[in-house]
């Protein structure tokens, strides 16, 4: 096995996601699996070939800017309605300072 | 009035002729999906208010004199990634069982600004990740046509909600074939758009640079209308592309005589020989119909896969950081810290292919692989999107398989997801180019389940595809 469960428990610290035991070992096994497929681009020579990070299509260079129009905002309480804990118009969470 | 064989067509004459009104329709409709959508679960919410208002605001224009729009009175579900203000939208996961929108998409602000009736969001996989509508929080969505098979993935809930007739037309999203390969499973069209053409604002992000919105019907004249009903520029999303929107149901019409179809070698070996035969038959009626068959290759289609899960997973990794249990998801109970909270609220919520691609995802972005799969990948995207304009070059359109395999049962394939992944292999080549692609039905297998043809165009022919696709529906009819 290339992936082990100690570079499933890092990923997991990386990507803030708890596992349970049983969880760590099959993503160890399904890592593997699909790594091993997917490196076979490895083999494939790409030098000299740009990287394709969008799909491009023919605009003028300012195509992607909006036009600066006013318009109202969400509002706090809009936008906190669908918090699990909220108060006076902000987000609330458990204590921040550790680590 | 006969609900599953409605069509936006004759919803407009029977509102013209004063058959219905749209609220006698609605409220027709939103029984019959009350009554039916148990068969299937392909809609997770059943918005009788919302149908109702809309189909009240198309009478009252009618009543006017005014123009109700193109979808009036057109009973539409919704995709449960696309946000509907005050509508619940879960995103087939748990984390947002509770979370309701504070604004609506501009792809349902369009529909329901053109009269449409939306009367249900659609089940789907968790945040659209999946091929079989199994990885749902809110359970698997069961095929019209054979209830012990899947639907597809991950727009399950649209293809079959089209397909059960609790719907006239429906929204999916596309990220790698998952608007198509549930249509082919459900025996309907399924478009997947240019890349840019129909704005992504209100798209719950899966992949950004990948994710598509795209219609579901019955017919292609009803896709061809709902999609010029949504396309076009939005300021709300920069990704959307400023170029103008034909009238593509006035343009179905047109000759096919002469058209040059490319048939990828890559895409026909190793194919299962009942959907295979069904797909020569498709090609046969085309070329009945004038067109001429060529022999292309897109020589870097084995290396789609590995490309697209590459990306497609860095890009989920990232999108799917914001369900934290700060703003709007449900929340861990009981955890002393915030990054406990963070950590319990995700491995809580998530089912478990969103954990896996998210784990995928962030082993690829982290530091000392970077250049070796997300960097490479796109380099590959690249060839892969330069296979397609060479063969844009000497043919008009592609016509492939759009699955290896009709539509499986419930639970055959979620054991191994490698396996489920490489399923998707002939839709995601389009997703990855940006090209719009679509799936016309193509026959049935003997044990009467449906098979999709997929046809390909370069970007934004779309009205070149649907003339084809049109054709092709009217030869085999």
């Amino acid at each position: 096995l290339k992936i082990t469960d100690k570079d499933v428990r890092y990923v997991a610290e990386l990507a803030n996601l708890r596992l349970t035991e049983d969880e760590i070992a099959r993503m160890a096994h399904d890592l593997d699996e699909i790594l091993s497929h997917v490196d076979k681009i490895d083999a494939l020579d790409t030098s000299g070939v740009e990287p394709m990070a969008q799909v491009l299509y023919d605009a003028d260079d300012t195509a992607s800017l909006r036009e600066d129009i006013e318009h109202t905002p969400l509002g706090s309480e809009a936008a906190t309605a669908n918090a699990p804990l909220k108060g006076a118009g902000f987000f609330k969470v458990p204590k921040v300072i550790e680590r | 009035m006969n609900i599953p064989a409605l069509t936006i067509d004759t919803v407009r004459a029977g509102l013209r002729e004063k058959h219905f009104s749209a609220v006698e329709l609605a409220a027709e409709a939103l029984r019959f999906a009350e009554a039916q959508n148990p068969n299937t679960n392909a809609l997770l919410t059943i918005s009788h208010e919302r149908a109702m208002a809309s189909a009240r605001r198309v009478d009252e224009a009618l009543a006017r004199g005014d123009d109700p729009g193109e979808l009036a009175g057109v009973p539409i579900a919704v995709k449960d990634v696309i946000v509907t203000r005050g509508l619940r939208t879960t995103c087939g996961s748990r984390l947002l069982e509770n979370f309701i929108p504070p604004y609506d998409a501009t792809a349902v602000v369009r529909l329901e600004g053109a009269g449409g009736v939306i009367v249900g969001k659609a089940n789907c996989d968790e945040f659209a990740m999946g091929s079989s509508n199994e990885n749902s929080a809110y359970g698997p969505v069961r095929n019209p046509v054979d209830p012990e098979r899947v639907p597809g993935g991950s727009s399950g809930g649209s293809a079959a909600s089209v397909a059960q007739g609790t719907s006239v037309v429906a929204l999916g999203s596309d990220t790698g074939g998952s608007v198509r390969q549930p249509a082919s499973f459900c025996g309907v069209v399924g478009v997947t758009p240019t890349y840019g053409r129909v704005s992504r604002f209100g798209l719950v992000a899966f992949a950004s640079s990948l994710d598509h919105i795209g219609p579901f019907s019955r017919s292609v004249k009803d896709a061809a209308t709902l999609l010029k009903v949504i396309a076009g520029r939005d300021r709300n999303d920069s990704t959307s592309a400023d170029a103008p929107v034909p009238d593509y149901p006035a343009l179905l019409d047109g000759n096919v005589r002469g058209l040059r179809i490319g048939m990828p070698k890559e895409y026909f070996a190793g194919l299962a020989s009942e959907t295979g035969d069904h797909i020569a038959a498709g090609i046969e009626v085309l070329k009945k119909l004038g067109c001429e068959p060529v022999d292309v290759s897109l020589p870097h289609t084995e290396y789609a896969v590995a490309c697209y899960y590459i990306i497609a997973t860095a890009e989920a990794s990232s999108n799917l950081a914001r369900y934290d249990g700060v703003r709007y998801t449900t929340r861990a109970a009981e955890s002393e810290t915030l990054s406990a909270m963070y950590r319990d609220t995700r491995g809580e919520g998530f089912g478990t292919e969103c954990k896996r691609r998210i784990m995928l995802g962030t082993y690829v972005l982290s530091h000392g692989y970077y250049d070796a799969y997300y960097l490479k990948a796109q380099r590959v995207r690249s060839l892969i999107a330069r296979d397609f304009a060479q063969a844009f070059e000497k043919v008009d359109a592609i016509v492939t398989p759009v699955s290896p395999f009709p539509a499986f049962k419930l639970g055959e394939k979620t054991s191994d997801p490698m396996d489920m992944y490489l399923s998707d292999i002939y839709t995601i080549t389009c997703d990855l180019a940006g090209i719009p692609g679509m799936s016309v039905p193509c026959g049935v297998t003997e044990s009467g389940l449906p098979v999709g043809m997929q046809i390909l165009v370069k970007h934004f022919d779309e009205a070149g595809m649907f003339r084809l696709a049109h054709a092709f529906e009217r030869a085999t009819s």
